[in-house]
């Protein structure tokens, strides 16, 4: 058995594999996530980017067996160091989440127990997960809680979770999602909640942790700032489906999707562009026309067409897959090599 | 802006505080005393006509609360709001004066009545002010309010929950120009919204702003938001005006120690290598602040004069700090 558990090197942590989710409804089935593929490599740090509706916390609620019914994965696979997960029994995928998955989500309040102090909240964690007898748990407990900038922790280690701060109780929430030693933690929108002074805190502790004990994350945020900072590689979601994914500096600096640039332009910058108007005001932000697509009227073909600029005839007739554009990959015709040429001839 | 005519809009030191005590039975029943709570600490700004000031903080600094003021939702305890050198309380009295004033909040859901179509909401206000009678006046207004936000006159048919949050900003935004004001107070408006839609709404709010000589008291946590549309930058911290000045000068070279470390604290997208030092620690009880300045827990700058005396305004070219530091031409190591 325990030789079983050695993951092979070759198979990445994580392997998303056209993973589809939907929802029934009275009127139809809606497909939230659209065949998402994507893989997260021991340590990396993925981040995950979109705007709200884009598919980003469906994509980590399925990964940890958390989709809330009636949605249903309806397509495609999930594997941690090459074993499927997305059809396991509960209880066996209970065992995985806290001690192979860690969960962290934008409120803290929905992970902490209002009921037990974190000292016994973390002590328990890893006692189910590690198998640490009592004392042993409790001294970890007091040194995760220093771990994370709990100041004066063998005190605050007998607290409620109603006792700290929102900052606080995060840095309590990131404890609690790595004491158990996971190999992934999925990480949704873990500072949106939080001021901008206390997310930088956040984001650089779980940076941290997560290299010093050899984590994985998935950050999900709509944060590019968060993503530029803290991530390898970054996912682009759009309309259910991932359109761009590559090394985070490429995606940022050269985005190759019409819409990851459109995305990037539209985000206001401290050091500002070129061509502000007197009075000191920067010019005017660069916007994309229309709105995302409801889920009940994504168009045929590639769900970015109506408002991309580059449209050609082809895009509104066959979905694109993702594909190699330089160095990342896009969901995107333009890159098709025999297509590109008789869109621009 | 110097050489601008009497500002459209003044605050002299204007303060606000909040009873925060228990029920007036369980004080007298535990001895307890009453507590108080200054939301808004002797907070003193001006604006000219069409230009934008902005207020950026953190949660519960008291940024929401100026904003109510300064619309008249709150009255200062303390302190004078003026708009047009008449006192906002005067000012509100007269409807002629009230239609001329109007705000945008931050949760386009909770504002907008959800039984009411959109071309009622957006109506309202014209009928409340009386400024146009006959209905078929009002809904040509209605219709040519919301193409100037960019919807359709068609539109005015629909309930807002048929609308994306995005969309339901616009018809705020419409319903705030629908009596048609000069200053509108813009409390966190696109905080709720994505990146791409927020750059529309701060698109189209600057172009409406040119375009009808609008003014702004702008409120956002987003320092980056805030460098796009504003031209003067108060900075606050419990309930006080820390730093304020020309929103270039702010950004370039802010003075306070604060306002260093927000700006420090921002994500850097250009990732141009710049060193951050997230901010230490958190903002304090408003109910128990510090005493001196009230910075100084978190003050990588603060002495022991910082920890007793409560620093004054230094005016440092434009801009006028409060820190002792800043005063004494004190640096950072
Ligand atoms: N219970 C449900 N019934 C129907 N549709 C749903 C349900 N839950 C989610 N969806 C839809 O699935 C899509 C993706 O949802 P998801 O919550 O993953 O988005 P997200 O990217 O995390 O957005 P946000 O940033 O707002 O949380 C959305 O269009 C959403 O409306
Ligand atoms: N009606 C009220 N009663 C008591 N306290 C209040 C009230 N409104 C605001 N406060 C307090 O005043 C402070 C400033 O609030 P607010 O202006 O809403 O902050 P911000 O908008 O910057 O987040 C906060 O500590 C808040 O809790
Ligand atoms: S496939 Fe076509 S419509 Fe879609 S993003 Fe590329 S160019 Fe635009
Ligand atoms: S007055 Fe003192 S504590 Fe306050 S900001 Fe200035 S240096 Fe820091
Ligand atoms: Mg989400
Ligand atoms: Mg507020």
């Amino acid at each position: 058995m325990a030789l079983l558990e050695v993951p092979l090197l070759e198979v990445p942590l994580l392997e998303v594999e056209d993973l589809s989710v939907e929802f029934p409804t009275r009127r139809g089935v809606l497909k939230a996530l659209d065949r998402v593929s994507f893989t997260i490599e021991t340590g990396e740090v993925l981040g995950v980017v979109g705007e709200s509706g884009a598919g980003k916390s469906l994509t980590g609620a399925a990964i940890i067996g958390l989709l809330e019914r009636p949605g249903r994965i309806a397509g495609g696979r999930i594997l941690l160091s090459g074993r499927r997960i997305d059809n396991l029994p509960q209880d066996e995928l209970r065992r995985i989440r806290g001690r192979r998955i860690g969960a962290i989500f934008q409120d803290p309040l929905t992970t902490l127990n209002p009921l037990y102090t974190v000292g016994r909240q973390l002590a328990e964690t890893m006692q189910v997960h590690l198998g640490l007898p009592d004392a042993e748990a409790r001294r970890r407990a007091v040194s995760w809680l220093e771990q994370v900038g709990i100041p004066a922790p063998a005190e605050r280690v007998g607290a409620y979770p109603h006792e700290f701060s929102g900052g606080m109780r995060q840095r309590v929430v990131i404890a609690l999602a790595l004491c158990a030693e996971p190999e992934l933690v999925i990480a949704d929108e873990p500072t949106t909640a939080l001021d901008v002074s206390i997310q930088a805190q956040i984001i650089t502790l779980l940076r941290r942790l997560a290299r010093e004990h050899g984590t994985a994350v998935m950050l999900i945020t709509h944060d590019m700032g968060v993503i530029a900072e803290t991530a390898d590689r970054v996912a682009v979601m759009y309309a259910g489906r991932i359109v761009e994914l590559g090394p985070v500096q490429r995606v940022i600096r050269h985005p190759a999707h019409p819409y990851t640039e459109g995305l990037m332009a539209s985000i206001p910058t401290l050091e500002g562009r070129p061509g502000g108007r007197p009075g000191g005001r920067l010019c005017r932000l660069r916007q994309i026309e229309g709105a995302m697509p409801r889920l009940s009227a994504i168009p045929p073909g590639c769900p970015f067409s109506p408002r991309c600029p580059k449209v050609f005839a082809r895009c509104t007739e066959v979905r694109p897959e993702l594909m190699a554009a330089g160095e990342t990959e896009a969901a995107c015709w333009l890159y098709a090599p025999a297509l590109a040429e008789a869109a621009h001839g | 802006m110097a050489d601008s005519p009497a500002p459209l809009f003044e605050a002299e030191h204007v303060t606000r505080v909040f009873d925060v005590s228990g029920p007036w039975l369980q004080r007298i029943t535990s001895g307890e005393k009453r507590r108080s709570l200054r939301a808004v600490d002797d907070v003193s700004f001006s604006m000219s006509k069409g230009t934008t000031l902005s207020l950026v903080g953190e949660s519960g600094c008291g940024k929401s609360t100026m904003a109510r003021m300064a619309v008249g939702l709150y009255a200062p305890s303390r302190g004078k709001i003026r708009f047009e050198g008449e006192p906002l309380s005067a000012a509100r009295a007269d409807a002629r004066l009230r239609r001329r004033m109007n705000m945008i909040f931050q949760d386009p859901y909770a504002s907008l009545n959800p039984r009411w179509r959109v071309s009622r909401i957006i109506a309202e206000p014209i009928r409340a002010f009386g400024l146009l009678r006959s209905a078929r006046e009002i809904a040509a207004r209605v219709g040519e309010l919301l193409l100037q936000v960019g919807l359709q006159p068609s539109d005015g048919e629909k309930f807002p929950h048929e609308f994306s949050g995005g969309q339901r900003q616009r018809i705020s935004i419409a319903r705030a120009l629908s009596s048609e004001p000069e200053f509108l107070v813009c409390d966190e408006p696109t905080s709720a919204l994505d990146v791409s839609v927020q750059a529309q709404i701060l698109n189209l709010m600057r172009d409406l702003q040119r375009r009808l000589d609008l003014t702004y008291l702008f409120i956002s946590h987003n320092l980056a938001v805030v460098r796009h549309m504003s031209d003067r930058l108060g900075v606050m911290y419990l309930g006080r005006v820390v730093e304020i000045g020309p929103a270039d000068e702010v950004f370039s070279a802010p003075l306070h120690p604060y306002t260093r470390m927000l700006l420090d604290a921002i994500p850097d997208l250009s990732m141009s290598g710049r060193s951050r030092t997230p901010v230490a620690g958190e903002v304090p009880s408003p109910i128990a602040p510090p005493p001196g300045c009230t910075f100084h827990p978190r003050c990588p700058l603060a002495n022991e004069r910082c920890r007793h005396e409560r620093p004054e305004y230094t005016l440092s070219g434009a801009m006028l700090v409060a820190c002792h530091a800043v005063a004494e031409g004190r640096r950072a190591a």
